[in-house]
């Protein structure tokens, strides 16, 4: 038997409280996880219930309480913030619900940049940047600034500046969070094309469409992971997937 | 099946075969195929009610076709069928009844049920989103179904998480 790959992402008993005003909120409380590479794994569960803290917890945007993370067996535990961003241009690409673009910078800048800090030479970033807009169906729309865009359309650039680098893990927070049901099925779409050339991504969301798009499903209530599911896609038993779709007689 | 297959003859006559193509073409590949000997059936049992009448035609090299088409009282009844609306969709009542006495058994935990049962939309779901990327573009009928279906179980899912909640408060 040869020994199981080194996870891209593995984390053993994370805990995060949040202290705001009122009593302390234990956002994350103990959660071990493993993601190995080419996995497409969704966080999903009630709003509350710790899912986009954990996200960022895993992306460095927030440093837990407790517990330790390994990045590609790497131990992050002593990672400065100065290394977490680098590590989030190169090697963690994110996107978020509300896109977060530079709103003064056009598509092209917006998807440039991080390449740019990265060190990658302009001309190189550039090609990048073209390839990864004309795959999401962006061309021509370079010179245009965020807010003059969709919101499909904006969380499509979010999704090509967070892959310009190739990172080899992708977090996503609730990326069709805002977006009406087209939009949801484009991300679930691009996502879902992006893991079959194998990206591996972490998806929190809470909508069962967008997670069903991934072969590992976590349930997250009240801070820990309650049920973590393999889809197989095996068609259950009885009627199941004609049943749901059967009219009636 | 008798509703649908009377508003596929509204259009225009039409034997059995015919009707099976284009209720397959409507709903996509999304939609359980229809049994031609159940359309069959039905069309049987249409007529036989004096909703639709039946013509034979005589074919040359193979078996005679009926071909047929919408009595007055046919189109009264398709008009009645869209003139009311639908019931509500149900809420899994099989499993609630599960959910509601694991406890009193001590045969079944909830959080156990609740997790096995969302598995099983999960898998339903993935396979939803199966069937609408392998389905045509275009047949926004056929999308809609699948849509209508993954909404449902979006339904049944949330409703999953909402007895997760207040079950395992109690714990």
């Amino acid at each position: 038997m040869s020994e199981s790959p080194t996870p891209l992402l593995r984390a053993e008993g994370l805990v995060k409280t949040h202290h705001g005003e009122g009593a302390p909120a234990r956002a994350v409380r103990g959660v071990d996880l493993s993601v190995v590479r080419g996995e497409f794994v969704a966080v999903t569960g009630p709003s509350g219930a710790g899912k986009s803290t954990l996200l960022h917890l895993l992306g460095g945007l927030q440093r837990p309480d407790g517990g330790s993370l390994w990045l590609d067996g790497e131990r992050t535990d002593a990672y400065t913030e100065a290394r977490w961003a680098v590590e989030r241009r190169k090697r963690i690409g994110i996107v978020f619900q509300f896109f977060n673009l530079v709103s003064n910078l056009s598509v092209a800048d917006n998807v440039e940049l991080p390449a740019l800090l990265a060190g990658v030479p302009p001309r190189q970033a550039r090609a990048e940047r073209e390839e990864l807009l004309s795959e999401l169906g962006l061309a021509g729309k370079e010179r245009s600034l965020p807010g003059e865009l969709s919101g499909g359309e904006q969380q499509r650039v979010a999704l090509a500046r967070a892959l310009v680098n190739h990172p080899p893990l992708l977090l996503a927070d609730e990326p069709a969070g805002s977006l009406d049901s087209k939009g949801t099925r484009e991300v679930m779409r691009l996502l879902s094309r992006f893991h079959q050339r194998g990206q591996t991504i972490v998806l929190v969301t809470h909508d069962a469409r967008l997670a069903s798009a991934a072969d590992r499903v976590i349930s997250f209530f009240d801070g820990r992971i309650v049920d973590d599911a393999e889809l197989d896609g095996t068609p259950p038993r009885r009627t199941g997937i004609s049943g749901v779709l059967e009219l009636k007689d | 099946m008798r509703l649908p297959l009377l508003a596929l003859l509204a259009r225009g006559p039409a034997h059995g075969y015919e009707l099976k193509q284009d209720l397959e073409q409507l709903l996509g590949s999304a939609y359980p195929q229809p049994n031609v000997g159940q359309i069959y059936v039905t069309l049987g049992r249409l007529e036989k009610s004096g909703l639709i009448e039946g013509e034979e035609v005589e074919q040359s090299s193979r078996p005679n076709k009926k071909i047929y088409h919408l009595t007055d009282a046919g189109r009264e009844a398709l008009r009645a069928w869209f003139e009311e609306p639908e019931d509500e969709p149900r809420v899994r009542d099989e499993f609630f009844m599960k959910l509601a006495l694991a406890p009193q058994t001590g045969l079944a935990d909830q959080i156990a049920l609740i997790n096995k049962q969302r598995r099983q939309y999960l898998n339903t779901m993935r396979n939803l989103s199966k069937l609408a990327a392998a389905e045509d573009r275009d047949n926004r009928i056929a999308h809609l179904l699948i849509e209508g279906a993954m909404l449902h179980l979006q339904a049944d899912l949330d409703w999953l998480e909402r007895c997760q909640e207040e079950l395992e408060e109690l714990e």
